[in-house]
């Protein structure tokens, strides 16, 4: 049976089909499960009755369990800021609060001064996002396209730094932000002590080398008999075409700054400085807790709007990271 | 070596002609390259080395600095929580790649089955993953809580006895797990399933014509297929979990009685609570030294798989 043709036959023939599904439906499947991609189960046994029932049976669980794991949380989360604590503490708990209102919200946007927090972070993300771009870009495009002198020695111990995880050079990065060394800047409570370490990526370097060696030397070649100077060829060549990767690597680079956790803990210690995930985290015990959770929804808002607008750049980065990294 | 297709006009103009573009080119290169050098060197490649100096100093930030061999590393190891650290560690990697490995690898696996509702399921699991990690551990911390928290009153539901959760040494290691899990499963899951679906179908076709059953292809055919990415996301796991910190700094502190100190955790400790910076920067070199062999082996596999 066609599906395409059949669309307005079947919405004008809804109530018919639900009692013809009745009389006869177990014996003949009216839509057989789609078998185009073949995958571990056989699409023969797929479409028998049995097969189609264990099917059923199959998604309903998956279904029901994903949402249970993963969404129920969240929407306990979203309610759990809308209950009183006395609420919160009544047994049997209640599933939806009694009142619909959004006080805990407004109470923990004052009492935490998410607004401050929230501006921090977001001037963190913001400004490591246009560094780490600015370095990361140039340096990938001297490595890969001018190639200078040491130029794989640069490139080899840019990518030793993959080896080493932050966490266990956080003590000494700590110390070098708090008195950087030849200049004797003390950057901590600074956004810089956030910008500067997080331009040092690595796995940045390697995507974008990775891609702008891909482009044909013919076009920068072109450009360059054109006279063009090789700040020019980068600017108006290399990075119109390379708009994929640097999606990846924006994104890549403000999710890692927003989330980031025992950094922004080490080096911005000042509460008025203090990103959100830290601002939170150390007034934690003070707060009744549905003023706590309705932080905790504020804070994660952000990157749910950036996750529900970059999916797709999201789940690319996701897997040039791990497939290829 | 671009430039020796300039026509040459004499031998003698041609030599400084190249030379004089050979250094102009180096130093654009290094003028690109400059932003980059300063802070990988500032704040990677220094610290790098300055984690194996202060691993054999002491040093107060007044006085120069003293070397005193292997002292930082005797202290650390005669500390009481030393043990319970890394065997934490070791433990907490263990159930979080027996849970964050095999079910994001089963979850794959299913919903690549699946032909309904793929893309909400995707979304979902990938969701937690999205959140502010101090986000996820807070909220779990709330439904931890033995009197008001969501697990005890589901178990109540069920007639169950409540548990202590985090306050009990029994179950306090185990419950910083289901978090990890809980957060970090979504990308697991989404890389595998990217994996599988390049598996050519053809391979189970033959399959199913030579008469495997659904288990032995999955056990013949799946696996096989996916070998290189199972290692690669284990070795990743590794190094990641090993550097489990959040976790306790948030949910335990260490407690109760060192059931959940990791290595960092401890690291972070005698650097920010204990004022012993050389003694944590020696645990530091420590874990250093064990993540780098993973690292190796991880960057050794991948490399020789996908050129």
């Amino acid at each position: 049976m066609s599906n395409t043709t059949v669309m307005p036959d079947r919405s004008a023939g809804t109530p018919a089909t639900s009692t013809r599904h009745e009389r006869r439906g177990q014996r003949r499947p009216r839509k057989p499960i789609n078998t185009q991609f073949r995958t571990a189960v056989s699409p023969h046994q797929l479409n028998t009755t049995r097969g189609r029932i264990v099917y059923w049976i199959v998604l309903v669980i998956v279904v029901v369990s994903f949402t249970a794991a993963f969404v129920f949380p969240l929407y306990w989360m979203v309610t759990g800021a809308m209950k009183s604590t006395e609420e919160l503490n009544a047994i049997p708990p209640t599933f939806l609060p009694s009142h619909f209102s959004l006080d805990g919200y407004l109470e923990a946007w004052d009492l935490l001064g998410l607004g401050t927090l929230l501006g921090n972070t977001a001037l963190y993300a913001g400004g490591a996002w246009l560094l780490t771009l600015a370095v990361d870009v140039s340096a990938a495009y001297a490595l890969s396209k001018l190639r200078p002198a040491l130029g794989k020695v640069v490139l080899a111990l840019m990518l030793s730094t993959l080896m080493i995880p932050p966490m266990v050079i956080m003590l000494p990065a700590y110390l070098t932000v708090k008195d950087v060394p030849i200049f004797g800047w003390n950057l901590l409570n600074t956004p810089w002590a956030i910008w500067l370490p997080a331009a040092a990526n690595g796995f940045n370097v390697f995507l974008l080398k990775r891609f702008f060696d891909s482009i044909p030397r013919e076009l920068l070649e072109a450009a360059e008999i054109d006279g063009a100077s090789p700040g020019r060829i980068l600017w108006s060549v290399v990075i119109p075409i390379s708009r994929p990767i640097l999606g990846v690597v924006s994104i890549l680079t403000v999710v890692n700054v927003w989330r980031d956790f025992v950094w922004p803990l080490l080096v911005l210690p000042d509460s008025d400085k203090m990103s959100v995930s830290i601002g939170i985290a150390s007034l934690s015990s003070q707060m009744p807790q549905n003023v706590l959770v309705a932080s905790l929804v504020i804070a994660s808002i952000p990157t749910i709007v950036v996750f529900f607008l970059f999916q797709r750049h999201i789940m690319a980065g996701l897997t040039a990271g791990s497939l290829k990294g | 070596m671009t430039t020796a297709s300039i026509p040459a006009a004499g031998g003698r103009r041609r030599q400084p002609t190249r030379l004089r573009r050979a250094v102009r080119r180096n130093v654009t290169a290094y003028g690109f390259l400059c932003g980059a050098l300063i802070c990988f060197g500032f704040f990677s490649w220094y610290p790098m080395v300055r984690e194996v100096i202060l691993s054999f100093q002491k040093t107060n930030f007044v006085d120069p600095p003293k070397w005193v061999g292997l002292e930082n590393f005797r202290t650390i190891v005669d500390d009481p929580a030393f043990g319970p650290a890394w065997v934490n560690t070791a433990l907490f990697t263990v159930l979080a790649l027996l849970c964050g490995y095999g079910i994001p690898f089963v979850t794959a696996i299913v919903l690549n089955e699946l032909r309904h509702a793929r893309a909400y399921l995707r979304f979902v699991v990938y969701l937690p993953v999205m959140l502010p990690p101090a986000v996820s551990v807070l909220l779990f911390q709330w439904f931890y809580n033995p009197d008001y928290g969501l697990f005890n009153q589901v178990l109540d539901l069920f007639h169950l006895p409540g548990l202590q959760w985090l306050n009990s040494t029994s179950t306090a290691l185990i419950s910083l797990v289901i978090v990890s899990t809980w957060m970090n499963m979504g990308s697991g899951t989404l890389i595998y399933l990217a994996a599988l679906q390049t598996i050519p179908s053809e391979l189970y076709e033959a399959a199913e014509l030579d008469g495997a059953g659904l288990f032995k292809r999955i056990r013949h055919v799946t696996i096989p297929q996916t070998k290189l990415i199972l290692l690669v996301m284990l070795l990743l796991q590794i190094v990641a979990t090993m550097q489990v910190f959040i976790e306790p700094y948030l949910l335990t502190g260490g407690g109760p009685e060192n059931a959940t100190v990791s290595v960092v955790y401890l690291m972070y400790q005698y650097a920010f609570n204990f004022g012993n910076l050389n003694a944590g920067n020696a645990l530091g070199l420590m874990l250093m030294i064990v993540l780098m062999v993973f690292s190796a082996i991880y960057l050794r596999v991948s490399r020789d798989n996908t050129v």
